[in-house]
């Protein structure tokens, strides 16, 4: 066992695999919903579209156990320190997802309640627009972060 | 409910002839802002209106320019506010009678409250001084209901302007950002 392994560098990226691999797999997502979205986000969550077959099932209600951040509804001037504190909150590796065109820029709402977009206040990593998205959108949306978690390996 | 003795009361308590338009359960009568509470609290004690249903605003600043619409506010009154009240029979749960009363007021008046008959109204008159500044006497310590204490202005009010934004974290304008193209409406990830 003299040998070093690491020299040639294999080990190391079949590692950033299997880490994306499994945190694809097992995203857990914190619900932050703020308004009708909602609804379409519960008919993914539940068992008719279910989520939990990417396993993205499980919602944890304390942003410090959870991976992806889903912001689900308008986000107003009001709450946007709210979402910013849950974001900084959260651990690393972290995702937000811009779930309905609210949350990607403010949608019909171009008022002076609401924010533009919420990728003005903390990064986003995905957008899925609709009004509210449909279930598959939001699937789709689903496979794309989870492509991307795989290819970020042990990076993010 | 037969309205025509209660509009007669109300002439009555304000001492001058009312403008009434609309009838049965859409009856709106219009009383001056002095009177406003008076009214309710009689209408409240002998008439059995025992809910408020609302109590809102609005602000005819600029209605009708440019139209054939005439602006029924009066000179230099600006803020129609708005007590909607509702007759409930507590023993049958049948509405018995509505009413509305219109007050016209300007910016700077300060219509008395009236939170001690309806606690209900606690609230709506914090919306009415959020939303378009008109403050009600007796509670100069009124606090806003929507907007964060941080922001300045009342936002429905018609000369507040449109693209204004008085955001807590984050830009003050965010028209400046990149913006979403119609090709891009279908999810998409951001590397």
């Amino acid at each position: 066992m003299e040998q070093d392994l690491s020299a040639p560098g294999i080990l190391t990226s079949q590692l950033d695999q299997a880490i994306g691999w499994a945190r694809k797999y097992s995203i857990f997502q914190y619900p932050f919903v703020t308004a009708c979205c909602g609804m379409e986000f519960m008919s993914v969550a539940c068992s008719h579209y279910d989520i939990d077959r990417f396993g993205a099932g499980f919602p944890r209600f304390s942003p410090r156990q959870a991976d992806v951040l889903m912001v689900v509804g308008t986000i107003s001037h009001k709450i946007a320190p709210v979402l910013r504190r849950i974001y900084d909150q959260m651990a690393a590796p972290k995702w937000v997802v811009a779930f309905g065109v609210c949350t990607c820029t403010g949608g019909f709402y171009d008022n002076y309640a609401t924010v533009q977009g919420i990728d003005t206040i903390l990064p986003v990593d995905l957008y899925i627009p609709g009004c509210p998205p449909r279930p598959e959108t939001v699937l789709e949306g689903l496979m794309l972060l989870q492509k991307k978690i795989q290819a970020q390996g042990r990076r993010a | 409910m037969d309205l025509a003795p209660i509009l007669s009361d109300i002439e009555a308590l304000c001492g001058a002839p009312l403008s009434a338009r609309g009838a049965g359960s859409d009856t709106v009568l219009t009383v001056p802002p002095a009177k406003a509470r008076a009214a309710v609290e009689f209408l409240k004690a002998k008439h059995g209106f025992n809910v408020l249903v609302d109590l809102t605003c609005v602000d005819y600043q600029g209605f009708g320019k440019g139209t054939q619409n005439v602006s029924p506010a009066p000179e230099g009154r600006r803020f129609k506010l708005v007590y909607r009240l509702m007759a409930l029979d507590a023993g049958t749960g049948l509405i018995k009678a509505r009413l509305a009363l219109d007050s016209w007021v300007d910016g700077e008046s300060v219509p008395a409250t009236i939170k001690d008959l309806f606690p209900a109204a606690d609230w709506l008159e914090r919306e009415v001084w959020d939303m378009f500044g008109v403050r009600f006497a007796d509670r100069p310590d009124v606090k806003r209901i929507l907007m964060y204490p941080e922001f300045t202005g009342h936002p429905l009010r018609k000369d507040y302007p449109i693209k204004k934004r008085q955001p807590l974290i984050g830009p003050a304008d965010a028209s400046a950002r990149e913006r979403l193209s119609p090709a891009d409406l279908r999810p998409r990830i951001v590397e």
